[in-house]
């Protein structure tokens, strides 16, 4: 309990840096956003007015106060560009991202674990150089770039799935499955990579501990050894490992999203930059980044429960 | 394992310098997949640095006869859209790439490693509460839109991008020398350099920052590779390189369009961004493997 507090308390200072420097986006971006509102055709007296009315003459501490204030309370602002709420926004972009977020991250996990127990227990043989060489391969390809080749194998010559047109689950579930294994297979290929070197170095580093021989000289089959007590303890920095993942994943996520057309919060980061439109970035990052704590803080609490030893440690 | 990273940086110290290198050398030889990676690295640098003689044509030529030509009709690898050589730009792209890896690195490592051997030989306060906590909270912001958000605040382009790239590997660099600094400060060398009366910035530059080296090569090494992929990522979300310059990711953002029917377009400039970050991650694992044997296999 002591320890959940503790890496509570620890997360307030990150989230607190992370409000500001995501506040501050609007401060430092080049361009005045009253113009942005107003077009440059605006007269300055317009302007003043329109700067009155976002609070943008109050001195800074008042503006973020007033900001962080609004967000606490789910209001993260209004597009510049016509006026709607920066949260619907993104409540109607969220969805998409998370489904593509956890199909990447379950299609990740299930090739890291496989791969990765397959080269350590194989290790030496073909399989290992295969699955070693398929990691080599995954960490060094650009998703993208993948996600193209995927378009032009699957969608351009075999017409086996679509290259884009996305469709929400509860409206076409049939549509909405098709639409996301392509870019839910080119990321989830790239992402796996680094997790299975990661796993594979961790079993074999525990294949190679004194508990394992012992359980190998009581006659247990490899298949036990392997599953039931290396693969236990090769799990712990891998659950971590793969929980730190899903930060890089949700920034991975954002050109996945444009190579296939998907309507996700990426995208609107991607579109909203493109108009210039700071405060939907603004949201849509700070949005983002939050998660990424929130995950962070719960990979450390599931590392405690997996292994009591790190909370005791760390009280 | 800060004891074993401490008996390391003991017996390294015990070695000659240049005997230090020699055996790094040895080991690193014997690693055939490093090998194959320092190859892939060197070719793409001649690559860069020998372009306009590689190059068939200008990149930027464009020739509306010769437009959306696949592979062997229109030259080694096809023509694009515009019917611009996609081989000459894939060979000049190899310089915007490597230029990009470069600077971004060469921002991270200036800014990151002094911060981090500051912060980790003096500790206290500003360490521990005002820059290792900046340092988790940029790092809270996933790398790609952290690039990107910075990008675009700068107001894009190439230039632009590599710096914010650049600024966005910081973190990973001053986490590294502050943790070898915190490693070493304590060590007997060090102690012993403080009693024959070296100032804190001699044992720094000179006794801490060399045995930082190690860990930072190889960081270094795979961030290349690394930021090759974020250059690409960048441009190809039209926040780097202009559409008309020959960079790899450009040249995907252009593909984009055309992938029913030139299947060229995107497949050569991809192909080259993979080898060119195979290469730095073989280098930087060969590295690693050299430096700590027993990470080897």
């Amino acid at each position: 309990m002591a320890f959940l507090i503790r890496r509570l308390l620890l997360t307030l200072p990150i989230l607190f840096i992370v409000s500001v420097v995501c506040w501050s986006m609007i401060n430092l971006i080049p361009g005045d956003p009253a113009t942005v509102i107003l077009g440059p055709e605006a007269s300055e007296q317009a302007k003043e007015q329109m700067r009155e009315q976002l609070g943008l003459n109050k001195p800074l501490v008042v503006q973020y106060v007033d900001w962080l204030d609004g967000v606490l309370h789910g209001n993260l602002g209004k597009s510049l560009v016509d006026g709607t709420p920066v949260s619907q926004l993104i409540l109607q972009r969220l969805p998409v991202t998370l489904e593509l977020a956890l199909g990447t991250f379950l299609v990740s996990l299930t090739i890291a674990v496989v791969a990765g127990i397959l080269s350590a227990s194989n290790r030496g043989t073909w399989i290992d150089y295969l699955s070693t060489g398929f990691a080599l391969g995954g960490i060094s390809i650009p998703h993208f770039w993948l996600g193209m080749m995927f378009i032009i194998i699957f969608a351009v010559n075999l017409g086996w799935l679509p290259a884009s047109g996305f469709e929400p689950f509860f409206q076409n579930p049939v549509a909405n499955i098709t639409a996301m294994i392509l870019p839910v297979l080119a990321t989830g290929l790239r992402e796996s990579a680094e997790l299975m070197r990661m796993l594979r170095s961790s079993l074999l580093e525990e294949l190679g501990s004194d508990y394992v021989r012992t359980a190998f000289s009581k006659g247990l089959s490899k298949r036990v050894v392997v599953i039931k007590h290396a693969v236990r303890n090769a799990l712990i920095p891998f659950v971590t490992a793969s929980g730190l993942q899903i930060a890089g994943l949700l920034g991975g996520l954002v050109v996945t999203e444009q190579v296939f057309q998907l309507p996700g919060v990426g995208r609107l980061i991607v579109e909203s930059i493109e108009q210039r439109d700071f405060t939907v970035v603004q949201g849509a990052v700070l949005t983002v980044t939050v998660i990424v704590v929130i995950i962070n803080v719960l990979v450390d609490v599931l590392y405690a429960v997996i292994d009591p030893r790190i909370a005791l440690s760390k009280e | 394992m800060s004891e074993t990273v401490a008996g390391e940086a003991r017996t390294q110290t015990i070695e000659p310098r240049e005997r230090r290198w020699a055996t790094l050398w040895r080991r690193f030889k014997r690693n055939k997949l490093a090998v194959v990676g320092l190859v892939i690295v060197v070719i793409m640098v001649l690559t860069a640095v020998f372009a306009p003689l590689i190059a068939p044509s200008d990149p930027q030529a464009q020739d509306y006869a010769l437009t959306l030509r696949p592979p062997g009709e229109g030259g080694l690898m096809g023509t694009d859209a515009l019917g611009s050589d996609v081989f000459s730009r894939v060979v000049y792209g190899a310089r915007i790439s490597l230029e990009a890896s470069l600077i971004s690195v060469g921002i991270a490592m200036g800014v990151g490693v002094p911060l981090g051997l500051v912060s980790g030989y003096f500790r206290g306060f500003w360490d521990e509460w005002v820059l290792m906590r900046i340092v988790d909270s940029i790092q809270a912001f996933p790398f790609l839109i952290l690039a990107l958000v910075i990008a675009a605040i700068l107001g894009g382009g190439l230039g632009f991008a590599m710096i914010a790239i650049g600024i966005a590997f910081i973190p990973n660099f001053v986490r590294i020398t502050r943790a070898q600094a915190l490693t070493v400060r304590g060590l007997d060398y060090v102690e012993a350099a403080r009693a024959v009366g070296a100032g804190n910035v001699r044992i720094m530059t000179h006794h801490v920052l060399p045995n930082s080296l190690p860990p930072l090569l190889v960081q270094t090494t795979l961030a290349m590779g690394y930021a090759i992929i974020a250059e690409a990522t960048l441009s190809y979300l039209g926040l780097g390189a202009e559409p008309g310059e020959p960079s790899w990711g450009s040249m995907l953002f252009q593909a984009q369009s055309y992938l029913t029917s030139a299947w060229w377009m995107a497949f050569s400039p991809g192909m080259a961004i993979f080898f060119a970050v195979l290469g730095f991650n073989l280098l930087g694992d060969g590295v690693r493997e050299a430096l700590d044997p027993r990470t080897y296999d």
